[in-house]
């Protein structure tokens, strides 16, 4: 397992090489060697959403993909929502202002979930919004305000 | 404008938002080591021997630890929560091990500790190591436990009995024999887990040139580890520093302590010298984090002809696990939970607490709370059927009068003192409930209607009350920074409970500064020294409490140096806006971080007795806690084929006294009350004879999704608790408590099941679960 491979990844449009053994988890990639912490860990088993991260747009589990398969795609984490440092993107202020996170700790996934999904469908029912949001999940909040700041946000981008 | 009471947003969501707080695995310090634990898998074995010899040499790996290797740093850990004084009752204490040694209670109990320079390495010496088991038989089921000759938990001890008393007062016989009606259930209430997004996770690091430890863990009372490592490890209190930054959701059992992982990390961090980390895993969580909810009751009402309570009797078994280290706390929060919001004129309870081969139970949200609600509230469904009453009309019946307050229940509850309701009003809450879920209506046009066309309405009605905000006590400190910033810290644990915003508008009121310029800390034993941690629906009250009395002395000294300053009285000074001004001479103002720099003079002298600074810090210990109550209220739909239930409508009504922020209360209630459905229709951990986890995953184990929980509607009354300056009461676990009940009523309603001849008397009902009792089968 000491053999280690080099690669380079694009992570929120900048590039970031590496040596990593090729066992090395997309996530612990992230957090770890590239110190972008943002995206969390929950289940390790892809239940959760909590590691969800875009790969190219599509939203994708970090915690089942190896850091070397990443390598050729556009990977975007919560760390590359916001437009500039200190300010928050429509979508995260939706989440404050809607108090959609507790703990914060599934809310990054959350995010990038809903980033893809609202590219897709900019104007969403509830019902649509609650079936995407269901392969994320949030032991704090019972779901309601996160609802309610995705119906926020995509009716402040109409 | 006071922010005060106002739905305001959180302090503490951007950077959360943009992924920058900091939580447990996100430190990272130069030479990190990584532990890894071996952990049993199995129930209930000895241990014949240990062979580590290939882990120690795998490349990567710096250190392996049996219990053998700790010496006399090996000790069971400490009482948590010692049994409160409850005469002629039986406690005994076998607390968690940091390494089982001689043998193993239950799966998942950490046995060998292996450090390496990457989690993957020292995850690969665990497959280096051998051991040689000697099986045992497990035990798992709680009366099957007590039978004579059962197999021991703990060798030591005569039975599996952990634990057994018995609170009675009023004469249950007297109340019998005068009873135009007597129920007896058996009601079973089945094992959860908490779940928290984020696992526990402890990093530890030594400097030897500062010659102190730095413990960053997911704790929910960083102090009591503070305290309790440095105790174990043969430091001062100054010399550890424990840090609970961000926490990713705790619900109780993250105030469990001290985990094996929690005494282990700290004391290998020191020994080698160099920093290690350990982060659970989800699979080991489901093994190693505490877990609650099993118990066994035979309960018995006995009531005169209009439903009126005249006693009640409840013998109880509750599962502890394999290990006891949180005292009683569970099961006299069940005995004292039944009694709920009603006149019981007499109440015989006794409990069992019963060791048993699995992980071990420890207050997960409701913290037994559940289980009283759910033997009352099932009694007094099924007497109302038997006498034919309204639902809402016998809860109405028996409600404690609004004006019996303070109400002394003449129990002991789990904080030590005779369990007294400090206030409550009740009947405006379930009338409020009605009319919000629309109950008349849907009782006289609605269900017979859907009943006509085939389809299977149901509605719950659950009243329930929750002791929160107990002691001992909780402190705070308040500061003026000369940047004109306000910084408050205290000694609690924050695991998104929106501190950081409500306790900034405690501070606010008395300030007159918007709360975004307000820093709260939590969880750093270096920012607050003292303190007990967050648990038990407590922190809005105690700590709530102490920044309230910190902030109003703060607002004294602002006053009294700007008097100075100005050379006016204080009565003419107005604070507000961050600064202080003369009334009525607007320019004749004074920033706040002006004037503390003021306060603390740099040459020159000061009148003997002055203190630096504008900086108060104050405690607030409760006499005992506030009693919140509420009502929910359910309109459910049962699919005929899959009978799975779809929520159509959820009320709940609440009060928690005077609130602070509307908006985080509602955010409290919502994630309760779908922590409440999952443990009522999803989760139940399901182990086989030999005591293993046949579900310790997500995708097994399944938590309610978005689709899962429905769009409540919240509304609340307001009876300010007397024993606190705020009025406040806590709200942390009322959505979580009343859920189970209320499903069992709807299910059973909806499926029209007591005259099928069937009632509904356990919790969790998945579906499946539901069939077979349709279909008799067990």
């Amino acid at each position: 397992m000491s053999q280690r491979i080099a690669i380079t990844l694009d992570v929120n449009g900048t590039a970031y090489r590496r040596e990593v053994e090729p066992r090395l988890l997309l996530t612990d990639f992230l957090r770890h060697e590239i110190g972008l912490t943002g995206t969390h860990v929950g289940c390790e088993h892809g239940v959760c959403g909590a590691c969800t991260i875009l790969w190219d747009t599509a939203p994708a589990r970090a915690c089942l993909i190896f850091a070397v398969q990443a390598e050729g795609h556009a990977i975007h984490t919560v760390e590359g929502l916001a437009p500039a440092p200190g300010q928050l993107n429509p979508l995260q202020q939706a989440f404050q202002d809607t108090h959609a996170l507790q703990c914060g700790y599934c809310t990054p996934g959350i995010l990038m979930t809903m980033t893809a999904f609202l590219a897709e469908n900019p104007a969403p029912t509830e019902h649509q919004v609650r079936d995407a949001l269901s392969g994320n999940l949030c032991r704090c909040t019972g779901y309601q305000h996160i609802v309610d700041a995705v119906l926020l946000a995509a009716e402040r981008a109409r | 404008m006071t922010s005060f009471g106002r739905p305001l947003t959180r302090n503490e969501d951007p950077r959360l938002l943009r992924g920058e707080a900091l939580f447990v695995d996100d430190v990272e310090l130069p030479g990190l080591l990584h532990a890894a634990f071996l952990r049993s898998p199995h129930a209930h074995a000895r241990i014949l021997g240990i062979d580590v010899t290939a882990a120690k040499t795998r490349a990567g790996v710096l250190a392996v630890y049996t219990a053998q290797d700790l010496g006399a740093y090996w000790q069971p850990g400490p009482l948590l929560v010692p049994p409160p004084p409850i005469a002629g009752m039986e406690f005994h204490q076998r607390c968690q091990v940091p390494l089982a040694r001689d043998k193993v209670r239950h799966v998942g109990e950490p046995v060998v500790m292996v450090v390496a320079e990457s989690r993957y390495i020292a995850e690969d010496a665990l497959g280096d190591i051998t051991i040689e088991w000697e099986m045992l038989a497990a035990v798992g089921d709680l009366e099957a436990a007590l039978a004579p000759g059962s197999v021991r938990v703990h060798d030591d001890l005569a039975s599996n009995v952990a634990a057994k008393a018995r609170q009675a007062r009023g004469d249950y016989a007297a109340a019998v024999a005068k009873a135009h009606r007597v129920i007896a259930r058996r009601f079973t209430y089945d094992r959860g887990a908490s779940i928290p997004m984020e696992t526990r996770g402890v990093v530890a690091q030594w400097d030897p040139r500062a010659d102190r430890l730095t413990v960053w863990d997911t704790t929910q009372a960083p102090v009591v580890i503070r305290n309790g490592l440095a105790s174990m490890l043969g430091l001062s209190e100054r010399q550890v520093r424990v840090v609970a930054p961000n926490i990713g959701g705790g619900f109780g059992p993250k105030m469990m302590m001290f985990y094996p992982e929690e005494v282990l990390v700290p004391w290998v961090a020191i020994r080698l010298g160099r920093p290690v980390k350990w982060i659970e895993d989800r699979l080991e969580h489901f093994f190693s984090t505490t877990h609650e909810r099993s118990q066994i009751h035979d309960a018995e009402i006995a009531l005169d002809a209009q439903g009126r309570i005249l006693g009640v009797r409840d013998v109880f078994l509750h599962d502890t696990g394999a290990y006891d280290p949180y005292g009683l706390t569970v099961p006299i929060n069940s005995q004292c939970t039944l009694l709920g919001c009603y006149v019981v004129p007499a109440y015989d309870s006794t409990f069992t607490a019963v060791f048993t081969n699995r992980t071990l139970v420890t207050p997960y949200r409701g913290a037994g709370r559940q289980h009283g609600v759910f033997v009352m509230e099932r009694l007094l469904d099924i007497a109302a059927r038997e006498l034919g009453i309204d639902l809402a009309e016998i809860r109405r019946r028996n409600f404690i009068p609004a004006d019996a307050f303070p109400y002394d229940q003449n129990v002991i509850y789990q904080d030590f003192t005779r369990l007294s309701y400090d206030s409550g009003n009740y009947a405006p809450i379930l009338e409020k409930a009605l009319a919000a879920i629309g109950y008349e209506h849907f009782l006289r046009e609605e269900q017979p209607k859907a009943r006509a066309e085939g389809r299977a309405l149901g509605l719950g009605l659950v009243c329930y009350v929750e002791g929160t905000g107990i002691g001992p006590y909780e402190g705070a400190r308040v500061q003026v920074q000369s940047s004109g910033r306000i910084s408050l810290a205290t000694g609690i644990g924050s695991q998104g409970q929106g501190h950081g915003t409500t306790l900034a508008q405690v501070v606010a009121q008395q300030l007159g500064v918007d709360i975004r310029d307000i820093d709260v800390t939590t969880g750093d034993t270096d920012q607050f020294y003292w303190g007990v941690g967050t648990f038990a629906s407590r922190g809005a009250v105690v700590a709530g409490s102490a920044t309230h009395a910190a902030a109003t002395l703060v607002r004294a000294k602002i006053l009294k140096t700007a008097a100075q300053h100005f050379e006016c009285a204080e009565e003419d000074l107005v604070l507000a806006g961050g600064r202080v001004h003369i009334a009525g001479v607007e320019e004749r103002t004074i920033k706040l971080g002006a004037l503390a720099g003021l306060a603390n003079p740099m040459r020159g002298a000061v009148t003997p007795g002055t203190e630096p600074g504008l900086e108060a810090t104050s405690y607030f210990g409760p006499a005992s806690g506030a009693t919140a109550s509420g009502v929910h209220a359910m309109i459910i739909e049962i699919d005929a084929e899959t009978l799975r239930p779809t929520i159509r409508d959820y009320v709940v009504v609440h009060d928690c006294g005077v609130v602070i922020n509307p908006l985080i209360l509602a955010g409290q209630i919502h994630g309760g009350v779908a922590q409440g459905i999952g443990n009522a229709i999803f989760e139940k951990l399901a182990w086989d004879d030999q005591g293993q986890l046949l579900n310790a995953s997500l995708a097994d184990y399944l938590l309610p999704t978005a689709l899962d929980v429905p769009r409540m509607v919240l509304d609340h009354t307001v009876t300010p608790s007397p024993l606190n300056p705020l009025g406040v009461k806590g709200a942390g676990e009322a959505g979580a408590i009343p859920v189970g009940a209320l499903f069992a009523q709807a299910l059973e309603d909806a499926l029209q099941l007591p005259a099928k001849g069937i009632e509904i008397l356990e919790i969790p009902l998945s579906p499946s679960r539901l069939w077979e009792l349709l279909h008799g089968g067990d």
